[in-house]
């Protein structure tokens, strides 16, 4: 579905990417673990065509996008979720949700259908988005990614400021999109026990290098690369 | 009491031309973070031209239509060829640049129609509305002045709040990379941004241009107060730049009508010291987002 073939990316003398190789099928989550600037972001930023790399290929549905514009990357079904505050404060919660269905037209899922995956957001449908908290706010960024019916999911940290519970929760949700929809899910997470918990596959970055790409399992039982690069 | 009146009628005419000015200015101010000071030039150019096409057809209404199409095309060209190349880099560029294009502009029209004022026609009768004996200072044309910018301000606000492609304009000028993932055409939607905002200066090109007459530097001082109108608005805020218009409208009217015209400039200049003195962010502009 996704796949990633020794990626390079460079800021200036910075080499945020070194080589990056990773697959994720459809159906599956394939976490993105490691510290910070370990290139996590940089990771997702250049499959989404933000950056651009120097080197390296990157394949959506078998097919080159490297060098596809943003647009057309979004519109064949690549949903990338920033991290953060990626929600647009300004516009209201319905206005956020509509402008991510926008380019498939009438395609796109009804609003309803995201509002029954995340009744808490029915209610300030027409609050502005600056009113939510940051469990709302993450529920919308990911609500308006669904709404596109995209096939590959990016997640860019998003238990980032969650409470416990609620990372509990979004993790199930995550595991739910890859089984009830099919999706990819490419999840970048610094949480990184939560994020195995629902993976079926980890891949460990340092300093832009994949250091270890294994089941969930192995790399838990692994406790000298626990304690390097996972913090648990 | 009819003096007040009468300057009071008068600075709401004067308010709904500065808020064109002020509603172009906010317009790529919101898509793009520029302050236009090419703007004034922008719209002497297209009321030239919409005057050579009236006085060559005798049509006012032709003239019209020509100056909103040429202010599309002229902001279109504008961003496409010149601002997209300063829209990244450090602010200061940007602004070096419009004044850049203010200047050629104001040459080229020299050259071409030469510095000598010319009259434009007004769109309506200028004979003030009798009222019980007394004539007022408020004639059909100030009525379809009025009428013209708040038909503007409706029509925006319509386009940003009810239709898709307002959407994705709202998006790409509140955040473009978030927009841009959401398979907006950010470049698009600010070259629309400044297409539109030039037109909506074209209108209040032709709206004032009976009374101050069409020479290359004669728009200068309405930009002027139109860019006091946005910051007074908060810059960011279409509704806040047509209200700070009016409020600049009426104070300049009251100055100049009772303390004389040539403190009217000054007036406008007091009233924008006063805002960023006192209130920088101005009056309407959009509360700061909860941080979490």
């Amino acid at each position: 579905m996704l796949e990633v073939e020794a990626l390079h990316t460079r800021y200036g003398p910075v080499h945020a990417l070194d080589g990056v190789s990773l697959k994720v099928e459809a159906g599956h989550v394939t976490a993105v673990l490691g510290a910070n600037g370990a290139g996590k972001t940089t990771l997702l930023r250049t499959i989404s065509g933000l950056v651009r790399p120097t080197e390296g290929r990157v394949l959506l549905h078998g097919k080159d996008i490297t060098r596809t514009p943003i647009v057309e990357i979004v519109r064949s079904g690549c949903a990338h979720v920033p991290e953060g505050r990626g929600v647009i404060t300004e516009l209201t919660v319905e206005e956020n949700l509509r402008l991510g269905g926008l380019h498939r037209g009438k395609e796109a899922s009804p609003p309803s259908e995201i509002y029954e995956l995340f009744p808490q957001l029915v209610e300030r449908r027409t609050q502005p988005a600056s009113r939510l908290s940051g469990g709302e706010r993450q529920m919308l960024s990911i609500g308006r990614a669904l709404i596109a019916r995209p096939r590959v999911l990016l997640l860019d940290e998003p238990s980032l400021g969650l409470a416990p519970l609620l990372v509990a929760q979004l993790m199930a949700c995550i595991r739910g999109l890859a089984d009830n929809l099919g999706l990819a899910v490419l999840l970048v997470e610094q949480n990184a026990r939560s994020a195995l918990s629902v993976a079926n596959r980890g891949v460990v970055l340092n300093l832009g290098k994949v250091v270890a790409d294994r089941s969930p399992e192995e790399l838990q039982s692994d406790e000298q690369l626990r304690h390097a690069y996972l913090g648990f | 009491m009819t003096t007040f009146i009468d300057y009071t009628l008068n600075g709401i005419s004067n308010g709904a031309i500065y808020a064109a000015v002020a509603l172009a200015l906010v317009l790529i101010w919101r898509a793009t973070r520029i302050v236009n000071f090419a703007q004034g030039a922008m719209l002497m150019i297209t009321t030239y031209i919409a005057l050579a096409v009236t006085n060559k057809t005798g049509s006012y209404v032709l003239g019209f239509i020509v100056a909103l199409a040429s202010g599309l095309i002229l902001g279109a060209l504008v961003e496409r060829l010149v601002m997209r190349r300063v829209e990244d880099g450090p602010p200061l560029n940007a602004v070096i640049v419009a004044l850049g294009l203010y200047t050629l502009f104001v040459a080229v029209a020299g050259m071409i129609w030469s510095d000598t004022p010319r009259p434009y026609p007004n769109a309506f009768s200028i004979l003030g509305y009798k009222v019980g004996g007394t004539r007022l200072l408020f004639a059909p044309d100030d009525l379809f002045i009025v009428v013209v910018v708040i038909l503007i301000a409706a029509a925006l606000a319509a386009l940003f709040r009810y239709t898709s492609l307002g959407l994705q304009m709202r998006a790409a000028a509140f955040k473009p990379e978030v927009a841009r993932l959401l398979g907006v055409r950010v470049g698009r939607m600010f070259t629309y941004g400044w297409a539109l905002a030039a037109m909506v200066g074209a209108i209040a090109g032709v709206l004032v241009a009976p009374s101050v007459f069409v020479a290359p530097n004669n728009f200068d001082p309405i930009l002027i107060t139109g860019f006091v109108a946005a910051v007074l608005g908060g810059l960011d805020s279409p509704p806040g730049a047509v209200i700070g218009a009016l409020i600049v409208g009426l104070i300049t009217s009251y100055v100049s009508g009772y303390e004389g015209s040539a403190l009217e400039p000054l007036a406008a200049f007091v009233v924008l010291m006063l805002v960023l003195m006192v209130k920088p962010t101005g009056l309407f502009s959009a509360t700061k987002e909860r941080r979490v």
